[in-house]
């Protein structure tokens, strides 16, 4: 799994691709944190769609960078899920705790 | 329901081994013909089920564990992964939704996820001896496929 990241005017971008599973799990938190550190974004949007497998354990990462931008008092939602993907988000009830958008809307206002 | 094919392998408990897993099960399964949301479903049940043998059945050393794919009558597919290590002291309340011991990079989804995308999920456990999950999907034939 490989995360590479955007930043613009507040808005840091996530870019997670790859299989992200328990095994990729601690690097994807980790990585997270580390990027969140550095830019302190008002808004993190966590693009998926480069991931082509996640189970449970991207449910962790999710809520563990739910649970930063709350620290940070900012928003964070979910783009462009894989259908495989977005069957797990659905199981999880992710929707609850974190937007998920089917494509780039430019933000939520 | 009789066996139609059968395959065992056994690895131990690596989480790099977890993607294999998966895609051993994927492959075994294609003979099924399954459709991409299906194959989805039996490769995220099959990460489930072996990360969670690597995380609590043996959390601070390597053990083995043993996954049986089985092809059965009427198009059913069941997969059994089986470790010999802590085993589960209270099923039940492992299987709740968000229950983990986990640590941070579980979500206590695992069975919920599991029981979701298979059609039957069994666990038999004995603390100190280990766990076997046995889950079943029927694989529907494709009007088109056969």
């Amino acid at each position: 799994m490989t995360i590479t990241s955007a930043y613009d005017r507040g808005r840091l971008t996530v870019y997670l691709s790859g299989e992200l599973d328990h095994h990729a799990a601690g690097e994807a938190i980790h990585g997270i944190d580390e990027l969140l550190d550095e830019f302190l974004p008002r808004d993190c949007v966590l693009d998926l769609s480069g991931l082509s497998f996640m189970d449970s354990s991207g449910i962790a990462v999710i809520a563990r960078a739910r649970y930063r931008m709350q620290s940070l008092s900012g928003r964070i939602w979910i783009e462009c899920p894989s259908p495989q993907v977005q069957r797990v988000l659905d199981a999880a009830c992710i929707d609850r705790l974190v937007p998920v958008t089917s494509g780039n809307i430019g933000g939520l206002r | 329901m009789n066996t139609v094919n059968i395959i065992r392998l056994e690895f131990p408990s690596k989480s790099v081994n977890e993607s294999f897993a998966r895609t051993a099960a994927a492959a075994f399964a294609i003979q099924l013909d399954p459709t991409v949301e299906e194959l989805g479903d039996l490769k995220t049940a099959v990460s489930e089920a072996v990360t969670n043998a690597i995380v609590h059945a043996y959390p601070d050393s390597i053990g083995q564990i043993g996954m049986k794919l089985r092809i059965l009558e009427r198009d059913t597919l069941e997969i059994t992964v089986r470790d010999w290590g802590r085993g589960i002291e209270n099923i039940e309340e492992a299987m709740k939704p968000l229950y983990t011991t986990g640590g941070e990079e579980r979500s206590g989804m695992g069975f919920t996820i599991m029981q979701s995308f298979m059609d039957s999920l069994r666990v038999r456990s004995s603390p100190g001896k280990g766990t076997t999950v046995v889950m079943r999907r029927t694989i529907r034939p494709r009007i088109t496929g056969k």
